[in-house]
């Protein structure tokens, strides 16, 4: 039976603490008691996108999120807005303007089921353990369509013509990803699902998995199926616990009902699919290393020629895509290339998941087409900046993403976007930040997360970003000069030129923006001056000079 | 073919051919830190930069950028220099701090490249510190802290050594690389090879021999070849203030760039204070110290007495397979022309007469046939009664390699050795029952239609008739007697026999029994029934065992053959000595090792020169040659140190080491190479060639030309073999024999298109069981051998320390159910007995042996395994049965020797 409604709870760590446990204990003895615990189901998710809420509840279909919530109030909920249909405004999440901000996402069809949805349709809305809710809601029809009645080919063309690009950062077109993979020689080739999701503060991939991991094994199979792959692996990042467990377990139950494994649906072709966890190092996200990682070795990255599309896993042509890229695959074979084109930009057709972070009033990721603008965004969806401050710059596209300066507000969020400027969509996070940040404290922290995350084999990588950060520290500390500005820049540029792998050229975007747009700061740090307040050099040039003058003392 | 750009200069190069690759060919010069020359590229350390026309970023690392058509690629354009320079200046921000003061600089590829882009260490900030430094391997130090991560040593020891010892440890700028698993260099399987040394561009692995820390101070670097084995590996000797500081491997036509242990680090003999420095004469019963005069009229007169009291025969010599060519040529010439007996011969009969023998009968040439360098053709390879990787190190390595790039491997020892684990199948025989393996494998083969018919009809003779023999030895019926599973037999029989080119190596596992002869012939009818000979990697390839027991035998120090293998019988052959000679050599065969023994226990040898070997160590029942050689009215020994065969002698003579001599060596693919000398004799020792040439003298048979070069052309007109060759021809990788005229170019393969002797010739043969036989007193299998880390009686090794470290006790391997009976656990006293003595030393207990067999090395003279050992003789080429006879093993009761 299929429920009625779905409420997500939130049980982060956080939420947890502030008692949903306790509220979750009486929600469901109230629904026990209303007869309600069929038609009401419950799921659990770690991260809704909202923090510092105490207990927070979404509700499907209406879409509307409670927050700081009391067992007390549980059986209000129920009676009120389960049974009479009214929403309980009182316990809305957060202040009036998140209140507008959810009068904005119901205007803008956001949250209306259907239009612009595209890959989140399911996510939230049905039991990702259940795989009779998932074809309840033409869940593996492309695939029994595809290997009842269509050809490989003709999978791999309504792929090209849909004019999908891939979704883990590069935006390569997925159709001539998968050309290159049937074309490639060989009797054994691979799927991947690069679900690594490395990204600091990234999410989009875990709410796919967890929210819908059917899906993502059905794309699996008709990749397989159009590039004449056999067998499939989902790479996980091994934080993501629950991911892996409902991943495991829809496979089990698709194998059982014949949509994996040995000729799938009595067909003579074949699929099996396998969960690997990742080794927990951001560089096993980059396709080669992570290769390397599931054969089971140090995860560093290959030298690519040759690409994976030729010599991947074990030397055999592999196809590697990310989550959300997979996640387009179903929708587009059961509606067809016209279908999609009519989302998005010509060149970046769909939508796209947008995580909106930082300094506004409500965080959280949201899919929409890849015509809009990082205004509509941050103002729309992000409810703006909160607290009255105001908008100081934007990192585009996360970790290696440019950071811009309001400036670009009004440019559309397509794979191309920000080109000429010499951005990238990347993943499709936009950190927003607010006077309060230090844009040299900032970049000093992007670069923390490089020097970190370095796999060491190339010499620019490694040693680059150790002297990036020393140097950015220098402006932070105080003892930078004026021609650090530029060294800053120098070494940035010969690690992209030099570097093995992208990681090693990422730092430049986000250096070469921050001082493009933002080197008065950097200048104004070299005199001894933090505009909004965040390095403390002052104090320690004061205690540098106090030690001088105690040891000037002592002699 | 593609054609681009270099420079401003058209190239054009193969396809595949990376950037590094063409400009090298072309003579530009690319730096690099992480490349090894013949790997892929590896490009880690990003100094290879070049400017790269319409590349996405402007530049590209140029070992692992494939050329292609039309590529514009400039090396010495501004940009990619400074490029290079900002990442060299990367390289040295992360480098510890003294770098620039670094007694180590004077041979630091970093430190060089530095210089010449203009770039001083300044510090930085972000050194490397705090790794701790592994200093566990005696012969060199791992300091990570120096470490700029280049790789090199982890793929030179995986890729190239094949030891697999390093791993990349950590992430980012803490990685650093280190043995597996945490370990310690010396708790890994680290070999000590210094592979990994030599390829550290760096001070971070650096060996401890003062070669590194005095590289600048290096003040001539002598190409040489290696006195350890019979590889015949190329290196050079590093000299400074007239001291051997250290050796570097070369790229020697057998090594290929590699050594092993010894070759690389076992020098400190060369100028030990232990060297025999003057002559010694037994007066009084003790050794003292004379004038050479004094000590060669001594010889000579004693030598007189007894020509007069016994006859010529009443003499006899050990010639020495460590010496040079030209050395043993002079020696037999002394005893042949200028005694006029043919009682000489050396330690060759130990272990390989029954290939002398047994191929001479069968193919008319007992040497390897195919040489070192087609191990890298082969795509099947046989290896049986050899622990190469401890024997043969650097053969052994290259058999690894090739078994990892695909060659099929088969394994037959009694010892799970190193290569077994590569093998892909390994037959664990019993020892003693070689003939009975080969003979299955034959049968196998047969059976199956496998053998080579054409070949067999064409170049052979005798297969009918050993055909029927052979085809009741079924691999079920082996697999009893060799205690083997008969299903891995016939899987062996299909890949050497499938293969498009396989080689057999052996090695004393098969010569040393009374069976060896019949254990090489089986062999050699296995390669002719599969068409396997005088083909490239190919070939049945005896593995000698000392660095010139190939030339030893080549010129003529054997008992029944002059210089280049001609018969004494045969009065052409003697005429054509006596016409270099001016007097004929004697008709009749003269005694071997084993017979001169037993002639001297007898009295019926007067006079004894041993040159360069120590019998009473390595001979087999060393209480019977202890006597014999006490027995000898007169014994001289010639040799660097005061050895347990010498401290017996009347006259003792101190003579050079192969650093202080010049000369040649012929390894064991019948390469002949120039041999250089480094440094001076010490003291008042002289050069072997120039103390054998005064012998003469004083017999009044003056050598003509007394110079090495002048030897050595007297030899080539003496051995057909060696007739093309001349010092000057040898320069550089030298020539392999038969080399007939100054314009032939050496025969790196055997019996190509014709055998030596016409037609190969099968020769059947049935296995029959070793001379002793186990039982209920003595119910184990004793088996002895070598190890990597000595050499010999360890006259030589045993002066090394770090050898000393690794191996410098007596040891008996044993499986853990032999143990059990015997009562010992690892580390234990235990006491072999067998009817000739026992000794006593430490238990070394491991699954790796059989249950039925004992092994013990014969490199300790603290517990010699030749005590033990029988003299039980090969019926045909007289070699004794050192790979078996029957043991007991029980707790000892002393303490093992230390
Ligand atoms: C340092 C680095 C980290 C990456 N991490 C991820 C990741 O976590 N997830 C992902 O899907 N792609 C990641 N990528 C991109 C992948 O290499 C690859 O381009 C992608 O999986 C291809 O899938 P798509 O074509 O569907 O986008 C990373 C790339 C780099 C250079
Ligand atoms: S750029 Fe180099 S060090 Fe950095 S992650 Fe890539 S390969 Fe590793
Ligand atoms: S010395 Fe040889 S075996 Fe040891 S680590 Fe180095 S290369 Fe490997
Ligand atoms: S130890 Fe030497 S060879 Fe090995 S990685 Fe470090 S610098 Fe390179
Ligand atoms: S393999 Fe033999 S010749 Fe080569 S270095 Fe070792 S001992 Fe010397
Ligand atoms: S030599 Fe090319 S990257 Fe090191
Ligand atoms: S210069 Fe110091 S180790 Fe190379």
């Amino acid at each position: 039976m299929i429920p009625l409604m779905h409420v997500i709870l939130d049980v982060s760590e956080e939420a947890v603490k502030a008692g949903a446990r306790e509220f979750q204990e009486v929600l469901e003895a109230k629904l026990r008691k209303e007869f309600l615990s069929e038609d009401v189901r419950i799921l659990e998710s770690a991260n809704l996108g909202v923090s510092g809420r105490g207990v927070c509840l979404l509700v499907y279909p209406d879409e509307v999120y409670y927050g700081n919530l009391k067992p007390g109030d549980a059986a209000r909920i129920v009676e009120q807005h389960f049974i009479n249909g009214k929403p309980v405004e009182e316990l809305f999440l957060g202040s009036p303007e998140t209140r507008r901000l959810m009068e904005w996402r119901r205007k803008e069809g956001i949250i209306k089921k259907g239009r612009g949805r595209v890959v989140l349709d399911n996510v939230g809305a049905v039991d990702p353990e259940s795989l009779s809710e998932y074809r309840s809601r033409d869940g593996f029809k492309a695939l029994e369509e595809a290997v009842r009645n269509g050809t490989p080919e003709g999978v791999l063309e309504t792929v090209k013509e849909s004019g999908l690009r891939g979704r883990g950062g590069a935006g390569f077109p997925t159709g001539m990803k998968w050309e290159a993979v049937k074309d490639a020689p060989g009797d054994r080739k691979y799927v991947i699902c690069n679900a690594d999701e490395g990204e600091p503060g990234t999410f989009k991939d875990r709410i796919l998995l967890e929210g819908d991991p059917f899906r993502i094994l059905e794309a699996m199979a008709l990749a397989g199926y159009a590039t004449g792959a056999r067998e499939g692996f989902v790479y996980v990042r091994g934080e993501y616990r629950t991911s892996i467990d409902r991943l495991e377990n829809a496979i089990r139950l698709s194998r059982d009902a014949g949509y994996l494994g040995p000729n799938v649906l009595g067909s003579s072709f074949s699929f099996e699919v396998k969960v690997k966890e990742g080794a927990g190092a951001y560089i096993c996200g980059e396709e080669t290393a992570l290769i390397e990682s599931l054969e089971g070795k140090r995860g560093t990255p290959r030298l690519k020629p040759p690409y994976p599309t030729t010599e991947g896993l074990w030397g055999r042509p592999t196809v590697v895509n990310n989550v959300e890229t997979l996640a387009n695959v179903p929708p587009i074979l059961r509606n067809g290339a016209a279908w999609f084109r009519q989302f998005g930009t010509e060149r970046s057709p769909g939508t796209k998941i947008y995580l909106i972070i930082g300094h506004v009033v409500s965080p959280g990721l949201v899919e929409m087409e890849t015509t809009t603008s990082l205004r509509e965004l941050i103002y729309g969806f992000g409810g703006g900046i909160r607290g009255r401050r105001r908008l100081k710059a934007v990192q585009v596209g996360g970790s290696s993403g440019g950071i811009f300066d309001p400036s670009v507000l009004d440019e559309a969020m397509h794979f191309d976007a920000l080109k000429e400027k010499g951005g990238i969509l990347g993943s499709g996070s936009m950190l927003v930040m607010d006077e309060t940040t230090c844009i040299v404290d900032m970049v000093h922290g992007i670069l923390n997360f490089f020097l970190h995350e370095s796999c060491g084999s190339c010499v620019p990588c490694r040693i680059g970003n150790e002297r990036l950060v020393r140097a950015v520290n220098g402006f932070r500390t105080g003892s930078a000069r004026m021609s650090d500005i530029d060294l800053l820049e120098e070494i940035a540029s010969a690690m992209k030129v030099a570097s093995y792998c992208a990681l090693g050229q990422s730092p430049y975007l986000p250096l070469a923006t921050a001082i493009r747009y933002f080197r008065e700061e950097f200048a104004e740090h070299v005199n001894g001056k933090c505009r909004a307040g965040v390095c403390r050099f002052n104090v320690l040039k004061e205690r540098q000079e106090a030690q001088r003058w105690m040891l000037a003392m002592s002699r | 073919m593609i054609t681009f750009t270099l420079n401003g200069r058209p190239l054009s190069v193969t396809e595949g051919t990376t950037v590094l690759e063409a400009a090298r060919g072309a003579g530009v010069e690319i730096p690099t830190l992480c490349h090894i020359e013949g790997l892929e590229g590896y490009g880690g350390c990003r100094v290879c930069m070049v400017e790269v026309e319409g590349s996405r970023t402007g530049c590209a690392p140029a070992c692992t950028l494939e050329t292609a058509p039309g590529m514009v690629v400039r090396t010495d354009s501004e940009a990619a220099f400074e490029l290079r320079k900002a990442v060299l200046e990367m390289i040295l921000a992360e480098h510890p701090a003294d770098c620039f003061n670094c007694k180590h600089s004077g041979a630091c590829r970093l430190h060089e490249l530095a210089a010449r882009h203009g770039l001083t260490k300044v510090p930085s900030g972000i050194e490397r510190s705090g790794f701790p430094v592994d200093d566990s391997n005696p012969f060199f130090t791992l300091d990570p802290n120096r470490c700029i991560l280049c790789g090199k040593c982890v793929r030179t020891c995986a890729e190239i050594q094949c030891s697999d010892v390093y791993t990349f440890a950590d992430r980012g700028c803490r990685s650093s690389v280190a043995p597996g698993f945490g370990d310690l260099l010396a708790d890994s399987r680290c070999v000590s090879c210094g592979s990994c040394v030599a390829a550290c561009p760096t001070g971070a692995l650096r060996p401890k021999d003062g070669s590194w820390s005095g590289a600048m101070y290096v003040d001539r670097r002598v190409r040489t070849v290696c006195s350890y084995c019979g590889v015949g590996c190329q290196l050079d000797l590093l000299v400074s203030g007239g001291r051997v500081v250290g050796a570097l491997p070369a790229d020697g036509p057998s090594n290929r760039g590699r050594l092993c242990v010894k070759g690389r680090f076992a020098h400190a003999f060369i100028g030990h204070p232990d060297r025999l420095t003057v002559p010694l004469v037994r007066r009084d019963g003790a050794l003292v110290e004379a004038t050479w005069d004094e000590a060669l009229e001594r010889v000579v007169r004693s030598l007189r007495s007894t020509v007069d009291r016994l006859g010529p025969d009443g003499a006899a010599g050990l010639a020495s397979a460590r010496c040079t060519n030209e050395e043993n040529y002079l020696f037999q010439k002394l005893f042949r022309a200028g005694i006029g007996t043919n009682n000489v011969d050396h330690c060759a009969r130990l272990c390989h007469a029954s290939t002398v023998t047994g191929l001479a009968a069968t193919l008319g040439s007992g040497a390897m046939t195919n040489s070192i360098d087609e191990i890298d053709l082969q795509d099947a390879i046989l290896v049986t009664g050899s622990n190469t990787t401890e024997t043969h190190p650097v053969i052994g390595t290259r058999i690894k390699r090739a078994a990892r790039r695909g060659a099929r491997l088969i394994v037959a020892d009694p010892r799970r050795i190193d290569l077994a684990e590569e093998a892909e199948v390994y037959l664990p025989l019993k020892p003693g029952t070689n003939v009975a393996l080969y003979n299955a494998l034959a049968c196998a083969i047969l059976e199956e239609g496998l053998a080579d018919r054409e070949f067999i009809a064409e170049r052979t003779e005798g297969y009918e008739e050993w055909a029927a023999a052979v085809r009741s030895c079924t691999p079920e019926k082996a697999a009893e007697v060799c205690g083997v599973d008969a299903r891995d037999i016939r899987r062996a029989a299909r890949i050497y026999a499938g293969a498009r080119a396989a080689g057999i190596y052996y090695a004393m596992g098969v010569t040393q029994h009374t069976s060896g002869t019949a254990g090489v012939m089986s062999l050699s009818n296995l390669a002719l029934a599969c068409g396997k000979l005088g083909k490239p990697g190919c070939g049945i390839n005896p593995l000698r065992g000392q660095n010139n027991v190939q030339g030893a035998c080549d010129v003529g120090a054997l008992p029944d053959v002059l210089p280049g293998y001609r018969k004494v019988s045969d009065p052409a052959a003697r005429a054509a000595a006596a016409a270099v000679w001016g007097r004929e050599p004697p008709s009749e065969p003269g005694l071997t090792v084993t017979e001169i023994v037993s002639a001297a226990e007898s009295g019926r040898i007067g006079f004894l020169y041993i040159m360069g070997e120590n019998p009473l160590v390595s001979d087999p029942d060393i209480g019977h040659v202890r006597e014999a050689l006490s027995a000898v009215d007169f014994l001289v020994v010639q040799d660097i140190f005061l050895t347990e065969t010498a401290a017996l002698a009347d006259v003792v003579l101190p003579a050079a080491c192969f650093a202080e001599k010049d000369g040649t060596f012929t390894n064991t693919e019948r390469r002949v190479q120039r041999v250089r000398r480094a440094v001076p004799p010490p003291g008042r020792a002289r050069e072997d060639l120039d103390i054998l040439a005064d012998l003469l003298e004083r017999l009044g048979l003056p050598p003509a030309d007394r110079s090495g070069a002048g030897v050595f052309a007297e030899l080539a007109r003496t051995a057909p073999q060696y007739a093309g060759m001349s010092w000057d021809r040898l320069e550089g990788g030298g020539l392999q024999w038969p080399c007939p005229s100054p314009d032939h170019p050496g025969t790196p393969i055997l019996h190509a298109g014709r055998f030596t002797r016409g037609l190969g010739r099968f020769v059947p043969l049935a296995w029959s069981p070793p001379a002793e036989e186990t039982d209920e007193e003595y119910p184990l299998v004793l088996t002895t051998g070598r190890n990597l880390y000595q050499y010999h009686t360890r006259t030589m090794t045993g002066r090394e320390e770090g050898l000393s470290i690794l191996a410098g006790e007596a040891y008996a391997e044993l499986h853990p159910q032999a143990a059990d009976r015997a009562g010992v656990r690892h580390g234990e006293t235990l006491r072999l007995s067998t009817r000739r003595g026992s000794i006593e030393l430490a238990a070394r207990v491991s699954e790796g042996i059989r249950p039925d067999t004992v092994f013990v090395p014969f490199h300790y003279a603290q517990a010699a395994a030749n005590i033990l050992t029988g003299t039980a003789l090969d019926p045909l080429a007289k070699i004794p049965e050192l790979k078996v006879c029957s043991v007991r093993a029980e707790r000892g009761n002393g303490r093992a020797p230390s």
